[in-house]
C-alpha cells in the first residue's frame, strides 16, 4: 500500500479532455477584434553587409499598418546568457545567417503582410561566409562577430584531478571520436504569438513558449518597457524540447508592431522558419581518451569537444559547458580534463535541445566504454556495474548524486531484456547493446545572476471550500506538468484530484523560470507542495480554534478531516454550513464526517479567502570553479537502455527490434506520464541515431527545411519499447521526485551504436546511422579485414 | 471572387462563401471557427490537419475547398455526441494517455476513426499504418497505439452488446 493517495497513481491528465476533443486553445487558434497579421523580412544571404533598407513601397501598399526595422526597434543587445548578448531585434549592419531578420510588417491580413515584406528593398553586399568548424577556424576566415576571435564564441578548459598522471598508471588507454549532425526540435506546433498593447502602456504577449519569465524579461529589456507592464501568457503549447525556451525575434517583432499600431498583432512561423530559427541541437564533434586498469577500473578521461554553434550564441555557453560536465557520472571517475569550443558560423543559430549539450558526448563515451570492455574481455554491462556510482557519491566535478538508482536501472534492463542469453550470442546481423546516462533535475542557478526564487506558487480555495485553484507561471508544454502539480497539490492538501483546478503559464501568477533543464517537477513541485501544506495548515488552524482540538491531532486525507484522537462533536459546525447556504445545490451531507469543504468554509469565516503560498530556490550547491553553475543541480535522474537491432548487411539498413528502458525518476508522481516521457525521449533519440539531419547547401540555405525531407520517426519506424520505472527517494525532491524528460534520452544513441557493433562487428563514429553510412562502414571494415 | 459552396459538416448542412484558392483547413479554421484541426506544416507532411471527407482521412491543408461541394466532412468537433458523450476514441485517448502536447491529437484521432469505421478489428500494423502520415514528436506513438487498440476493443464490445439485445 502506497503511503500516498494521489501521488504514484495513473490519474488521467487534467488537460486530456480538452485536447482529445480539439478544444484546447493554442496560440494559432486565438484571434482578437481588430487583429493584424505580421510577417518578417528575412535575409536570403548567409553573410552580407546591409547598405540600405527602403520600406517606402511596403508602406504604400493598401492594408499595411506598420513597417518596422532597426530604426524603430533600436539596437539594444539581447540574447540568452548575459555574458553573450549578441543579437538585436533586427539586423542593422550585417546579416549573419540565412533568415536573419531585417524588418517586420503588420497588415490587415496575412497575404498583404507577406506581400508588403517582399516589397521592402534591401541593398546587400555579400560577404564570404563560413559554414563548417574547419572553415570558421581557418587562417584569415571571415569573422561572424568581430568580438569572437577565430570565431570561437565560447571555450571551456577544466581539469579535475590529474589526468596525465592517472593515464600513466593505466593498463589500457583508448582514444575515439564521434561526430553528429544538427537535429531539429521539430515539434508539430510552429512558434507563434499574439501581442496586444493598451492605452495604459500594458504589453501582453500570448506566446507558444516554454519560459514566460525569461520572455518577459527579454521583452522588457530589448523594447525598453517596464517589467511590471509586460505580461506573457502561454496558452497550450504544442511541444518545445528546448527551442521555445528563449525569447525569439518573432515575439519581439509582434510586440513592437502592437506598440506601433495599438492593435493586436499575430505572427506565426511557417515550417521553414521553425528550422531557421529553431535554435535546436548543435553539431558536436567529440574526441575522448579514457584510461582504465586491467580490472576495468576507470581512471581518467581526457575530452575535447567542438560545437558548430551557428550565427548567435543563444544557449551556447551552457551547451558547451554541459557537453563536458555531464560526463562526471554516473561512473566513478577520479580524473577528468575537458576542453570545449563553440564555434560561430553563418548557419542558423543553435541552442538548447532535450538532453542539453550532453547527448552526443554521452554517446561517444558509452561507445568507447564498450570498446574498452571488449578489449579487456569483460561484459560491457559488468564494466559499468564495476564503476557505478551510488546515492551519496559526488563526482570529481562536484555533482552530488543525492539519490541514484543507476545500478538498479542496469539490473532491471539486463533482466528484462534477457541480456545474459543474448549478448554476443545472437546470429550475425542481429545485435544487442546497452548504455547509461543521467541528467540534471533543474539548473542550480537562473540564466541571469540573481537571488530570485526559481518559482512561486499560490493556491487559493474558493469560498465554499469546493475547489482549490493552483496558480503557477510554470509551463505545460505537453510533458504533463499541469497534471503533476495538480496531483502534488491534491496530495499536499489531502483532497481528491478532482477538487483541484490548475491555471499556469502566466507571468501574472508569479515567478517561474519555466520548462527547461528538467526543472519543473522538482522545483515547481516543491513550491506547490509547500503552498498546499500551507493551505492545509490554515484550514486546520481555523478548525482547531472552533473545535478546541490541537492542530497536531488532526490531518486531512482524501478530502476529509482525520481526528487522530477523540472525534469532537461536529454537529454544530455541520449545521452552520448548511444553514448559511440553504440555496446551494451541493451542500455536504449531515453524516458524521467533516469534509475539507466544510472545514475550509469555516476557515473562510475567520480568515477570508484562504491563500497558501510556496516558493523554491535550490540550496547551496557544490562547485566553486568557473562554470560550476552548469551541471550542478539539486538532483539527477538516470537511465539505462538496451537496444536490440538487426542490420541488413546488403543495404546497410538498421531496424530497431526492441528498446528496453529503465529510468530512476525518484518517486513517480504520475506513472503513466513518466512512461510517456520515456517513450518520447527514446523516439527522439532513435530519430537522431538513425536519420535526422538538417542539411544546408554551400550558400547556407536549408535543403530539407520541411517535414517530408527532414526524416523523423513515424509510427511505423518505432519498435516495441518497454519503459520500466525505477524509484529511488530523492531527498531534495517533492515527495522524493526528480526528472524524467531528459535523462532518458542520454543512453539511446549509444545503445544503438553498441548493438550495431554486436550485430556486424563494425564501429561507426558518425551519425546518423542511415543506410548509406552503415553500408560504407561495412564495406570499409571488410576491405580492411581482407587485407589483414 | 467568392463562390458559394454547400456541404455536410459534422451532420449539419453548411452553405458558405469561399475564395476558390482556399484549402479546406483554411475554411474550417479561419471562417467556420473550427480550430480543432491544426496546421503543423501546411503542405501535407505532418497530418495535424487531418479530417474525414467521405469516409477517408485527408490532409485538409491540401484539400481544395471547391472540391468539398456536396460532400460529407467530419472534424474532431463532430465526434462527441451533442449531449457531450465522447466518442470511444476520445475516451480512450484520455484514459490511455494518447495525448501529450495535443497538437497532433485531433489528426491522430481522425485518422484512427477513418480506420475503425472501415476495419473494426485492426492489427497493430494496420493501426500503425493508418497513422503513419500523422507525425507525433512527443509520444513515440506507444500510448497512441494503445489508445486506438482499446477504443477498437470497446467499440466491438458495445457492438456485441447491442447485437445481443
Ligand atoms: S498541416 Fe496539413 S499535413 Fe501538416
Ligand atoms: S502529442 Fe505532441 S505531437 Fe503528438
Amino acid at each position: 500500500m502506497s503511503q500516498y493517495d494521489v501521488i504514484g497513481t495513473r490519474a488521467p491528465r487534467v488537460d486530456a479532455p480538452a485536447k482529445a476533443t480539439g478544444r484546447a486553445i493554442f496560440v494559432d487558434d486565438m484571434s482578437m477584434p481588430g487583429m493584424l497579421y505580421g510577417a518578417l523580412l528575412q535575409s536570403p544571404y548567409a553573410h552580407a553587409l546591409i547598405r540600405g533598407i527602403d520600406v517606402s513601397a511596403a508602406l504604400k501598399l493598401p492594408g499595411v499598418k506598420a513597417v518596422v526595422t532597426h530604426k524603430e526597434a533600436g539596437l539594444v543587445k539581447y540574447g540568452v546568457s548575459p555574458a553573450r548578448y549578441d543579437e538585436t531585434i533586427f539586423c542593422y549592419d550585417k546579416v549573419r545567417q540565412v533568415g536573419d531578420n531585417i524588418a517586420a510588417v503588420a497588415a490587415v491580413d496575412m497575404a498583404t503582410a507577406v506581400e508588403a515584406a517582399s516589397l521592402i528593398k534591401v541593398d546587400y553586399e555579400e560577404l564570404p561566409a563560413v559554414f563548417t568548424i574547419e572553415e570558421a577556424l581557418a587562417d584569415g576566415a571571415p569573422l561572424v562577430h568581430d568580438d569572437y576571435k577565430r570565431n570561437i564564441s565560447a571555450e571551456v578548459h577544466q581539469e579535475f584531478g590529474d589526468v596525465e598522471a592517472a593515464l600513466k598508471e593505466c593498463d589500457l588507454i583508448k582514444t575515439t571520436s564521434l561526430k553528429s549532425k544538427r537535429q531539429d526540435c521539430a515539434f508539430i506546433e510552429p512558434q507563434g504569438c499574439i501581442a496586444t498593447y493598451d492605452l495604459s502602456g500594458n504589453l501582453t504577449l500570448y506566446s507558444s513558449t516554454q519560459t514566460t519569465h525569461y520572455v518577459q524579461r527579454s521583452l522588457a529589456m530589448a523594447l525598453g518597457a517596464p517589467v511590471g507592464k509586460v505580461r506573457v501568457v502561454k496558452p497550450y503549447v504544442g511541444g518545445g524540447f528546448g527551442s521555445k525556451a528563449s525569447a525569439s525575434h518573432l515575439e519581439m517583432a509582434a510586440c513592437l508592431l502592437a506598440m506601433q499600431t495599438g492593435k493586436p498583432v499575430k505572427m506565426i512561423f511557417d515550417r521553414e522558419q521553425v528550422f531557421l530559427h529553431g535554435r535546436a541541437r548543435h553539431q558536436f564533434v567529440h574526441t575522448m581518451t579514457t584510461g582504465v586498469k586491467k580490472d576495468g577500473t576507470i581512471m581518467a578521461l581526457k575530452h575535447e569537444a567542438w560545437l558548430n554553434g551557428g550565427a548567435y550564441s543563444s544557449f551556447g555557453i551552457a551547451t558547451v559547458y554541459y557537453a563536458g560536465s555531464l560526463l562526471g557520472g554516473p561512473y566513478k571517475l577520479p580524473n577528468m580534463k575537458y576542453d570545449g569550443y563553440r564555434i560561430a558560423t553563418n548557419l542558423p543559430a543553435c541552442g538548447a535541445q532535450r538532453g542539453h549539450g550532453g547527448v552526443i558526448a554521452r554517446s561517444c563515451w558509452e561507445q568507447q566504454l564498450d570498446m574498452i570492455a571488449e578489449e579487456l574481455g569483460m561484459d560491457p554491462l559488468e564494466l559499468r556495474l564495476k564503476n557505478i556510482m551510488t546515492a551519496g557519491d559526488v563526482t570529481c566535478n562536484d555533482l552530488d548524486m543525492s539519490s541514484l538508482g543507476m545500478k538498479e536501472c542496469i539490473e532491471v534492463v539486463r533482466d528484462a531484456s534477457d541480456w545474459k542469453n543474448k549478448k554476443g550470442k545472437l546470429p550475425q546481423g542481429k545485435g544487442i547493446g546497452m548504455a547509461c546516462g543521467f541528467f540534471v533535475s533543474g539548473a542550480g542557478f537562473p540564466i541571469y545572476r540573481s537571488e530570485t526564487f526559481h518559482c512561486t506558487v499560490t493556491i487559493k480555495v474558493t469560498e465554499d471550500g469546493g475547489t482549490a485553484i493552483v496558480s503557477t507561471a510554470s509551463a505545460e508544454i505537453g510533458q504533463g506538468s499541469d497534471t503533476t502539480f495538480a496531483m502534488i497539490a491534491a496530495e499536499g492538501m489531502g483532497i481528491p484530484l478532482g477538487m483541484v483546478r490548475i491555471e499556469s503559464g502566466d507571468t501574472d501568477f508569479g515567478v517561474d523560470l519555466g520548462a527547461y533543464s528538467s526543472r519543473q517537477t522538482l522545483m515547481t513541485g516543491q513550491a506547490t507542495k509547500q503552498a498546499a501544506e500551507n493551505v492545509k495548515m490554515q484550514v486546520l488552524d481555523a478548525l482547531s480554534k472552533e473545535l478546541h482540538v490541537p492542530v497536531e491531532d488532526m490531518d486531512i486525507k482524501k478530502g476529509y478531516i482525520v481526528f487522530k484522537k477523540d472525534k469532537p462533536d461536529l454537529s454544530a459546525l455541520k449545521t452552520r454550513y448548511i444553514k448559511e447556504h440553504r440555496e446551494w445545490t451541493d451542500n455536504p451531507s449531515l453524516d458524521d464526517e467533516l469534509s475539507f469543504r466544510e472545514a475550509s468554509r469555516i476557515a473562510f469565516f475567520t480568515k477570508g479567502t484562504i491563500v497558501g503560498t510556496g516558493m523554491y530556490k535550490p540550496p547551496e550547491l557544490g562547485g566553486k570553479f568557473k562554470g560550476a553553475a552548469v551541471g550542478t543541480s539539486p538532483a539527477y535522474g538516470c537511465s539505462a537502455q538496451i537496444a536490440e537491432v538487426s542490420v541488413d548487411e546488403q543495404t546497410g539498413r538498421i531496424t530497431i527490434e526492441k528498446m528496453t528502458d529503465a529510468h530512476d525518476c525518484g518517486q513517480a508522481i504520475n506513472r503513466t506520464s513518466v512512461e510517456a516521457q520515456m517513450h518520447g525521449s527514446m523516439a527522439m533519440g532513435l530519430g537522431e541515431a538513425l536519420f535526422e539531419e538538417v542539411k544546408f547547401d554551400d550558400k547556407g540555405r536549408l535543403l530539407n527545411g520541411d517535414l517530408a525531407e527532414y526524416k523523423m520517426p513515424t509510427a511505423l519506424d518505432m519498435p516495441p519499447m518497454e519503459a520500466l520505472i525505477v524509484e529511488s527517494h530523492e531527498p531534495n525532491g517533492p515527495y522524493g521526485a526528480k526528472e524524467v524528460g531528459e535523462g532518458n534520452i542520454m543512453p539511446t544513441i549509444a545503445a544503438v551504436l553498441n548493438a550495431v557493433h554486436d550485430a556486424i562487428g563494425v564501429r561507426i563514429h558518425e551519425l546518423p546511422l542511415n543506410p548509406e553510412r552503415v553500408y560504407l562502414a561495412i564495406k570499409e571494415y571488410r576491405e580492411k579485414n581482407a587485407k589483414q | 471572387m467568392k463562390k458559394e459552396i454547400e456541404f455536410m459538416l459534422n451532420e449539419e448542412k453548411v452553405i458558405v462563401e469561399v475564395e476558390p484558392h482556399w484549402t479546406l483547413l483554411h475554411l474550417l479554421r479561419e471562417t467556420l471557427e473550427l480550430t480543432g484541426a491544426k496546421e503543423g506544416c501546411g503542405v501535407g507532411e505532418c497530418g495535424a490537419c487531418t479530417v474525414i471527407v467521405e469516409g477517408d482521412a485527408v490532409n485538409s491543408c491540401l484539400y481544395p475547398v471547391m472540391e468539398i461541394e456536396g460532400k460529407t466532412v467530419t472534424t474532431i468537433e463532430g465526434l462527441a455526441k451533442p449531449d457531450g458523450t465522447l466518442h470511444p476514441l476520445q475516451q480512450s485517448f484520455i484514459e490511455n494517455n494518447g495525448v501529450q502536447c495535443g497538437y497532433c491529437t485531433s489528426g491522430m484521432i481522425m485518422s484512427a476513426k477513418a480506420l475503425l469505421d472501415k476495419n473494426a478489428d485492426p492489427t497493430e500494423n494496420e493501426i500503425r499504418t493508418s497513422i503513419s502520415g500523422n507525425i507525433c514528436r512527443c509520444t513515440g506513438y506507444v500510448q497512441i497505439v494503445e489508445s486506438i487498440k482499446h477504443a477498437a476493443g470497446s467499440m466491438k464490445n458495445t457492438q456485441a452488446a447491442q447485437n445481443g439485445k
